[in-house]
């Protein structure tokens, strides 16, 4: 599978067309320490979308380099986390979000999971409830003693 | 010459899967012993042939036979010999023929040691086994066939993907692929006893060792990918839930269940169905993870299978094999089930939960990382799927397994005392209550998802040191009984022992490195300093240099700490100009608790370069705590009780009858 992982990679290689290192530059630092980390906190949360299925934080495309100073700016300016996602999404679309917001085209998404395990561990539930009441396992009949005969002798 | 030999036993090799898919299995239905025997011969000759036509592959790399399209397009004479040799499974039809190899290689195995199988049951596997490679080796010759030759035949070659020509993926796919198509057999004998109609305690003893075999393979395969992408991806991350990462997690998740299933079925002759289920269905998650991500639908910018007919195919082969074996499944599986009780308090009340949560974890995988594409199906619009969503969904599923997974082995088969069992385990209890407090009185600022996984971490594993103790009888007995107990401890419990112990170490290793993690990022001029983690770094310079096939820039760092010795570390970047490419070669140096982890970025414009360090705690535990798992799983292989041997008549007979053919 390497050559997947790889390709993943290499994509982005090409794609970027630049140097391989990602991520985040110093020269786009803001001052304001807990800014910043709002900042480095929401990039995480941002697909670099020229790139094969990378963060902003971690791309070093001129793309992500361009939405990183555009986030810092919408912090800067005062916005809440949420509103930052939302204007950024409402420019560049829901495929910008990595983590995918909760509305009609991802509640299948986001219920499955609970609704699998609960579903499993209730079906489980009742299977071993009906079991305790059925009654112990049946003696065999003729027939399936004859045919236990027979595959008793085939296997010796 | 030697190339046409090789594509030769290719072909040779199709039409005796051919002879090896369907002769034995009609054999098997007329209970004729010669048909049915013809199936070890077919399966040995087979994989000879793949082998040969492997080797003959391996060799046109070797010597860089350009005449060769796959050889021209991924090797060039200036690389390495390693990675001649490995490159041979760095392209699509490289890898194929490594699957195919893989597929023959453990028919071959089935016929070579399976002799105390009953004949129909080997009959009826390899034939499966056989038709696996009749459709992989005509999906070979037909779409990606690695004899394809070059005329003219050019000067050199256009070398392979740098990424590639490193040790750590070099080999990855081995294992990788030992893993996947491990389970290839364990479907085939799925496959075999539905035919049959029989799935009794003997059956689940013939296929644990290859479960956990192919087990064993696909956590290392995953391990060293994931210790890869640390590396080279030069951002300190291990796991990205990448569609490539889900794609070798979701049959890993299954194998597990199926491991442990199937353990069940041994010892207590019950959920046979839903072993057989499993067994389809983590070979059809193989498939579809080799397979489909590959034929690019996932991902629009692909450039292996861009090739339509290798898509459709691929489509093909694994609708017919999970589908087929489905089907079948339906149509057979309620004839199975002896089904032995228990009380949901048992060993294997805590065995279902756990498969019950592996496989809930496994879907909420798959749905993640195939949901953008049903999405985009269905309304058009395209979305994300990131790591943020697993977090969220997969860590709290699993979560309360890990809990199970040590209170599990504490209790008796069919009915279990819990509280007894909380009792033996109180010292891991203490533990785990214990740790985060300690955590806490040391660091206020701790995370209470940090504070949760090390409760967890340290009930995992303390949980299994509390368990061999009791077992041993330590501190009940005198020293000298426990260590006589100890040193008698079947290889299976030292083998469970050591596995769930690595998943402890795994969780500590990734709840500490994500918590505690530290990272700094500065523009460095020669003589510039930076601090991390109590350490000192000195940027001293940058030296450009050419080496084999590639440019080199590499910065030289020098790390001090009070205390200890200075040393010196190289990131590099690297600049490949036959695949006008770049990489990066991260420096790390480890102590086994933590590593200094140094990328070299961009020259910043002014004379500097930028320098990426961090200093990530316990990393090196996720990797130790995965090997220590494959190891278990290699430990429990070598238990006597696994090996094959003449079928004992048991008192499985009852249970077969009743799901015997009617």
């Amino acid at each position: 599978m390497i050559s997947l992982r790889l390709l993943f990679a290499v994509v982005l290689l090409v794609v970027t067309m630049g140097p391989s290192v990602h991520a985040v530059e110093p020269s786009e630092r803001l001052a304001d320490a807990a800014l910043e980390a709002r900042a480095r906190g929401l990039s995480k949360e941002l697909r670099c979308l020229v790139c094969q299925n990378q963060s902003i934080d971690e791309s070093n495309a001129d793309l992500a380099h361009d939405l990183r100073l555009l986030l810092r700016e919408r912090l800067v300016a005062g916005d809440t986390d949420r509103q930052v996602l939302d204007y950024i999404a409402a420019r560049y679309g829901v495929f910008v979000l990595l983590d995918p917001p909760f509305a009609p085209l991802t509640w299948v998404l986001w219920l499955t999971p609970p609704v699998l395990v609960l579903g499993g561990g209730g079906l489980l539930l009742l299977r071993a409830r009906r079991r305790r009441l059925e009654p112990p396992v049946p003696e065999l009949s003729r027939e399936e003693r004859a045919r236990a005969a027979l595959l008793l002798g085939d296997q010796q | 010459m030697l190339v046409e030999i090789g594509h030769f036993a290719l072909v040779l090799a199709l039409l005796v899967a051919l002879v090896q898919g369907t002769i034995p299995l009609v054999g098997a239905s007329v209970r004729s012993r010669a048909l049915m025997d013809l199936a070890q011969p077919a399966a040995l000759l087979q994989f000879a042939l793949v082998a040969l036509a492997f080797a003959v592959f391996m060799h046109a790399h070797i010597i860089s036979d350009f005449s060769v399209r796959n050889v021209f397009e991924n090797s060039h004479t200036a690389k390495p010999l390693l990675y001649k040799v490995t490159g041979v499974w760095g392209s699509h039809e490289g890898s194929m023929m490594l699957w195919v190899f893989m597929l023959t290689l453990f028919g071959g195995l089935v016929a070579g040691f399976g002799r105390a199988l009953p004949a129909s049951l080997r009959a009826r596997t390899l034939a499966i086994q056989g038709l696996l490679g009749f459709g992989t080796l005509l999906f070979m010759i037909a779409t990606s066939n690695p004899f394809d030759r070059l005329f003219p035949t050019p000067a050199d070659g256009r070398d392979l993907n740098p990424l590639l020509q490193d040790p750590g993926l070099a080999f990855h796919p081995p294992f990788l692929y030992f893993g996947y198509v491990g389970f290839s057999i364990t479907y085939s004998f799925a496959i075999a006893a539905l035919i049959g109609g029989r799935v009794g305690a003997q059956w689940a003893r013939w296929v644990r060792p290859w479960a956990l075999s192919a087990w064993c393979g696909l956590t290392i395969g995953i391990a060293l990918g994931s210790w890869w992408a640390y590396y080279v991806l030069g951002w300190g991350g291990w796991w990205y839930w990448d569609p490539v990462e889900n794609a070798s997690f979701m049959p890993w998740l299954l194998g597990t269940a199926l491991l442990h299933s199937a353990a069940v079925v041994e010892k207590r002759e019950t959920l046979q169905r839903w072993t057989v289920l499993l067994a389809i269905l983590t070979f059809g998650m193989s498939l579809i993870g080799t397979f489909l991500v590959r034929s690019g639908v996932l991902t629009s910018v692909h450039s292996f299978a861009v090739d339509p007919a290798r898509g459709v195919f691929i489509l093909a082969l694994i609708a017919l094999v999970v589908g087929g074996g489905l089907l079948l499944y339906a149509f057979r599986a309620p004839g199975l089930e002896t089904g032995n009780p228990f009380a949901p308090i048992s060993r294997e009340g805590v065995l279902v939960f756990n498969n019950l949560l592996l496989c809930a974890g496994m879907a909420t995988v798959f749905l993640g990382t195939f949901y953008p594409l049903f999405a985009e199906v269905w309304s058009g619009v395209k979305l994300s799927v990131g790591p943020q969503f697993f977090d969220a969904t997969f860590v709290p599923i699993l979560m309360p397994g890990i809990i199970a997974m040590v209170i599990g082995p504490v209790l008796a088969w069919r009915r279990g005392n819990l509280a007894a069992a909380l009792r033996r385990l109180s010292p891991a209890l203490v533990g785990a209550f214990l740790a985060p407090v300690v955590v806490f009185l040391l660091n206020h600022a701790a995370p209470p998802a940090a504070l949760a996984g090390v409760a967890l971490a340290v009930w995992a594993t303390l949980g299994v040191l509390t368990d061999l103790a009791d077992r041993s009888g330590l501190a009940r007995l005198p020293l000298r009984a426990t260590w006589r107990r100890l040193r008698h401890l079947p290889r299976g419990t030292w083998g469970y022992a050591l596995a769930h112990f690595g998943v402890g170490v795994l969780i500590a290793g990734i709840v500490v490195s994500t918590a505690w993690r530290s990272e700094r990022i500065e523009s460095m001029h020669a003589g510039d300093t930076l601090a991390i983690a109590g350490r000192t770094l000195r940027f001293v310079g940058v030296t450009e240099g050419d080496v084999a096939n590639y440019h080199v820039e590499r910065a030289q760092i020098l790390v001090e700490r009070p205390g200890g010795a200075a040393m010196t570390l190289y990131p590099e970047r690297r600049w490949y100009p036959v695949a006008r490419s770049q990489t990066t070669n991260t420096a790390i140096t480890t102590n086994g608790f933590g590593d200094l982890y140094l990328a070299l970025g961009d020259p910043d414009g002014q004379g500097g370069w930028v320098l990426r360090a961090y200093y990530n705690p316990l990393v090196p535990w996720i990797w130790f705590g995965a090997v220590l798992a494959a190891l278990g799983g290699i430990l429990s292989l070598s238990d006597r009780r696994l090996r094959m041997r003449l079928p004992a008549a048991r008192a499985s007979a009852a249970g077969a009858i009743r799901a015997g053919d009617s």
